[in-house]
């Protein structure tokens, strides 16, 4: 019998509020020192109460409405007990039975380039949970837990899916867009190895046209999309041996060993589970209007599934250039501010521009960004030089290796283009008289290469284009060269 | 509520120990017998509310009428550490000490 995974997401997403979800505290605690970004609310001292920060507040709207999720009208925040110490509280503020935001979708494409949609149960708040560092003791065995309070209470928000992904690769096209979404919106960093995003993957198989879901098990632990794809693949598989083996598929929750490869229980939370949800009295309910739903959704920004569309039918883009060039909002951005410094008019002519400008950002660009861990808003190249540069080029007045050391240059020093070529001297050598007489003196001076060609062996004229590029250092234009170097041979092999 | 549906008004013992578990209390045998009599009494009392007809009464968990009460996004300071780290039972450096946690 065949089998066929269900999955299901749970990402949470953390906001890049200034300060805390309940308290003033600031909310940036990556950088801070231990414990420095902590108030008496953070603490949960006697007598504090939380207050809702109304940015994380309208951030969670936001992220809702560009996963077509219904804004709630009315919502409140629930108590999620647990012993744990990352909790000051013994509980967490989370939202049970109102979210913000309900009912959305992410629409995909499956390995066939066919549409996927994979519905979204709900987008809610909550807060997030101090930061534990265990500390092994002398033999190896308990030792004690340190505890840093700075990211407590920082906003936190939960996406769940419905399961409607069907493998490993739709979880990971999901989860980029999730990420892609965030930053578009500039909410969050979405970073899954800084944990600024985090992904926890319920995971069933059923035979193939069963339409009932099979048991599910919880999948935890994993910090890199990489983790999720390998954790969720390695699941699937266990779950059917599981099933082939006569056995059954019991409720659990497994943590995913990225060294060992493997999902591996977790301490059963049976009873642990019962979290005595129940409304947190101390925050009054949120009631949220259609106007500040409307306020909200006039900030929305053109999201990267609509601009890619764009992308392709304003700029004749092929859908693979497009998906990469909008990938982030940051590059998009670029790109649309180089053809805004464009010259062309016509539609062809502005087309061809973007089509060469798409190659340098996907290519060259993409790759010293990587190489540098840089991002590019951060690059030195001006939009207006980059245009320039692609402009110089589609005149072929460089060459492909000389517009890449150009490049360089400029994406080391942030030179215009024209500076760096006038110093070093790198004007192509197309000019037909200058190179005429380049392929002379090489013709002259390779009789034996030359005999060879006349002769009828082709490869020689790969030794002798060699020789003029060498003679030229590397700026003679390829195809004129080769057009001269045939001409004058033809002549030579026409008159033995 | 735990574990099986009790009687009316009766909480069962593997229901009190259910409850002591998530609270992390370690009761005797005893102990759970007299927090049984005890949380029986509790609930029964509870029970009283549910002759009350709420079928037209939305549900709330407030007893005002605000709502929506929110602030606005301001980082404002926080304490000095060594206020934060007063009422710690024990501490090591800049951080709070706690037991061991396994996971």
């Amino acid at each position: 019998m065949e089998y066929e995974p269900v999955i299901g997401l749970e990402i949470h997403v953390q906001l890049s509020t200034k300060s805390k979800m309940f308290c003033g505290c600031a909310a940036d605690y990556q950088s801070a020192e231990p414990n420095t970004h902590v108030c008496p609310v953070c603490m949960a001292l006697p007598g504090t109460l939380p207050v809702v920060n109304r940015q994380a507040v309208e951030d969670a709207m936001m992220i809702g409405l560009a996963l077509n999720c219904q804004v709630a009208s009315a919502t409140k925040f629930d108590r999620k007990n647990y012993p744990y110490p990352d909790l000051m509280k013994g509980y967490q503020i989370s939202q049970f039975d109102s979210p913000i935001c309900i009912t959305g979708w992410l629409d995909l494409q499956d390995e066939n380039g066919e549409p996927v949609r994979v519905r979204i149960n709900r987008v809610h708040m909550e807060e997030d949970v101090a930061r534990l560092i265990h500390i092994a003791g002398p033999d190896g065995g308990p030792g004690h837990t340190l505890m840093d309070v700075n990211r407590a209470g920082t906003p936190l928000m939960e996406v769940v899916s419905e399961p409607d992904i069907r493998s490993a690769a739709q979880a990971e096209q999901y989860i980029e867009t999730v990420q892609s979404i965030i930053r578009y919106l500039g909410v969050g960093t979405a970073n899954m190895e800084e944990g600024s995003f985090r992904c926890d993957a319920n995971v069933s198989v059923r035979p193939r046209g069963e339409s009932k879901l099979g048991s599910k098990v919880e999948v935890k632990n994993m910090n890199r999309v990489k983790a999720v794809t390998r954790a969720i693949d390695y699941e699937v598989a266990r779950q059917i041996k599981v099933i082939r083996d006569g056995g059954r598929i019991v409720q659990e929750t497994r943590g995913w060993d990225d060294g060992q490869g493997a999902t591996v229980p977790q301490r059963s939370k049976e009873e642990a589970h019962d979290y005595r949800y129940f409304p947190e009295p101390d925050i009054p309910p949120l009631k949220i209007t259609s106007d500040m739903v409307q306020q909200v959704r006039s900030k929305l920004p053109e999201l990267p599934a609509a601009k890619k569309a764009r992308f392709q039918y304003q700029y004749g883009l092929s859908e693979y250039d497009s998906a990469l060039l909008t990938s982030s909002r940051a590059m998009s951005d670029y790109f649309e501010a180089v053809g805004a410094a464009a010259s062309g008019t016509s539609l062809d002519d502005r087309r061809a521009f973007a089509k060469e400008t798409s190659n340098w950002l996907t290519g060259e660009m993409s790759r010293l960004l990587n190489e540098a861990q840089q991002d590019i808003s951060s690059v030195r190249v001006k939009p207006a030089q980059m245009a320039s540069l692609v402009e110089t080029f589609r005149r072929r007045d460089l060459n492909n290796a000389t517009a890449k050391a150009v490049f360089q240059e400029m994406y080391r020093t942030g030179q215009d283009p024209e500076v760096i070529i006038d110093a070093k001297g790198l004007t192509k050598v197309a000019d037909t008289n200058s190179l005429g007489l380049v392929v002379e003196q090489v013709v002259s001076a390779n009789k034996v290469a030359v005999a060879d060609y006349v002769a009828g062996k082709e490869t020689a004229l790969r030794f002798l284009m060699g020789q003029v590029m060498k003679a030229s250092r590397g700026q003679a234009d390829p195809e004129i060269t080769m057009r001269l170097l045939r001409e004058r041979l033809e002549v030579l092999k026409a008159s033995r | 509520m735990p574990g099986s549906t009790p009687q009316a008004g009766l909480f069962s013992s593997e229901q009190v120990r259910a409850v002591a578990r998530l609270t992390r209390l370690h009761l005797t045998d005893e102990e759970v017998e007299r927090m049984r009599g005890q949380l029986s009494a509790i609930l029964k009392h509870f029970e009283s509310l549910s002759k009350v007809d709420t079928s037209n009464i939305e549900p709330t968990g407030h007893t005002t009428e605000a709502h929506s009460v929110m602030r606005e996004d301001r980082a404002t300071p926080s304490l000095p550490r060594d206020l934060v780290l007063a009422n710690a039972p024990d501490k090591e450096g800049e951080f709070v000490r706690v037991r061991p946690v396994l996971e």
